[in-house]
């Protein structure tokens, strides 16, 4: 079967500086892939250019069969993508972006829908409020909300959990649970070990551009995964 | 593949912008502040008689617009950049002239507001009628070139740092053709003196405004793309 995503002999440089260098990655349907490693590792890159945000220097990207960059709109119509920042419009009202972004996703909506979108998220009853009150797990709950409104295949999640207490934390991982069990692949960089060992079905360690360590994660602890990562990277977590 | 169509896209971000203009205020109500202090610092500043008053309105007028304008590019901008709303448009399956154009409009609508409070107020001011056809039609050719430099470059500069300070540096260069031609079309329609005289600047003006739009519209996904 054709992966939902793949890269080829994936390349980004900044100038003469090497950020990924010659990626072979895949990532099947229904996967839940963690994609680990320290600051400047190129997690974020690597994203970037998946949404097609970014070009590569070289190498090929697949996403659904579609081939970036020169396919690129029909890739963006297939990925919802939450960042750690939250990508919403806060002189607007949770209902107000996601009608917007509906519109930009060519996805009919209306008021039924978004009120089962927001109560999806637990903000059934602030769809009328403006987003600069909501606190930061609420933004980011109503942000993946965001992320599903045109149902896409693939879910990426860049460091989604930057900023978030303990209860949107917890939050969060229902909401990520809930949309792995839904059907969606996920991709998501993180530097929360114990969390991708919790959630996700596969872990890729990133180190110095390219991939370090690419193991499921079924049966393996936290504390197991750190040790890998310490292992690729030579620091511990979080360095 | 469910690609936007062009025309629903530019439509859905002149909507948004609209819709956080109105509840916020932030971007008309900080232009229309200052150009009203403009135009009052401006009217204590030149004490003149009646016809040195009818030929330094018109450059009164575009010193106002421009420098509001500014104002107010850098802003639209600043709300596209400040949650990463910039990539989220550059997210969607929707080309990246529908994003220019959208935020096209979204500006010269606000910068022509800010013109429509201008007029009556300089009129009153300056004891000079504004509301004479060809000064209009100047304005809207000339606020269409400015805002449409202003959005591409506002664009790149609101990635940087100095942004407030870089876009009228990296803006008034560009945009002087327009200014140019905005001031000499106004000052000669003001003026009184012959059609023939002046209706060359309004001419020059519609064409460097189509050559503007279509230059900027092919040049924004450059901007936009790394």
């Amino acid at each position: 079967m054709t992966p939902l995503i793949e890269t080829k002999g994936l390349t980004k440089a900044f100038g003469l500086m090497p950020v990924l260098r010659k990626l072979e990655f895949t990532v099947e349907r229904g996967e839940f892939v963690a994609l680990l490693g320290h600051n400047g590792s190129g997690k974020s890159t690597l994203m970037r250019m998946l949404c097609g945000l970014s070009k590569p220097t070289a190498g090929t990207i697949r996403v659904g069969g579609w081939e970036l960059p020169n396919e690129a709109d029909a890739v963006r119509s297939q990925i919802g993508v939450v960042s750690h920042k939250t990508l919403l419009y806060d002189t607007l009202t949770a209902r107000e972006n996601l009608r917007f972004f509906a519109s930009l996703y060519n996805t009919p909506i209306d008021d039924a829908k978004i009120n089962a979108a927001l109560t999806r998220v637990g903000l059934g009853k602030r769809g009328d409020d403006l987003v600069r009150g909501f606190s930061r797990g609420m933004q980011q709950r109503l942000s993946i909300a965001r992320a599903l409104l045109h149902s896409p295949d693939v879910l990426i999640f860049d460091e989604p959990y930057t900023g978030l207490d303990q209860d949107g934390s917890i939050a969060l991982d229902g909401l990520l649970k809930d949309a792995h069990s839904a059907g969606h692949t996920i991709l998501m960089a993180t530097h929360d070990l114990d969390r991708a060992a919790a959630l996700a079905t596969r872990a890729v360690i990133l180190s110095r551009g390219v991939i370090g360590v690419d193991m499921p994660l079924e049966g393996v602890s936290g504390s197991q995964l750190a040790e890998a990562y310490r292992r690729v990277t030579g620091v511990a977590a979080g360095g | 593949m469910k690609t936007t169509p062009f025309f629903k896209a530019v439509m859905a971000i002149v909507r948004k912008d609209l819709q956080a203009e109105m509840r916020g205020r932030e971007l008309v109500g900080a232009m229309g502040i200052f150009a009203l202090l403009s135009i009052l610092i401006f009217s204590f500043a030149l004490e003149l008689d009646r016809e040195a008053r009818t030929e330094v309105i018109s450059g009164v007028l575009w010193v106002t617009v421009i420098f509001s304008s500014i104002l107010g590019l850098n802003r639209s901008l600043a709300m596209e950049r400040d949650q990463g709303n910039l990539d989220a448009l550059l997210l969607a399956p929707i080309g990246r002239g529908a994003v220019y154009v959208g935020k096209l409009i979204g500006n010269y609508i606000f910068t022509l507001a800010i013109s429509a409070i201008l007029l009556p107020v300089m009129s009153a001011l300056y004891s000079v009628s504004l509301f004479d056809p060809f000064v209009l039609l100047t304005l809207l050719l000339g606020v269409l070139g400015f805002t449409t430099v202003g959005t591409l470059l506002a664009t790149m500069t609101v990635q940087t740092r100095a942004r407030e300070a870089l876009l009228p540096i990296v803006m008034m260069p560009v945009a002087l053709p327009i200014i140019l031609a905005a001031v000499r079309a106004s000052t000669g329609a003001l003026s009184g003196s012959a059609q023939g005289d002046w209706i060359g600047w309004v001419q020059i003006l519609g064409a460097l405004d189509a050559i503007f739009v279509v230059m900027c519209f092919f040049l924004f996904p450059f901007v936009v793309e790394e």
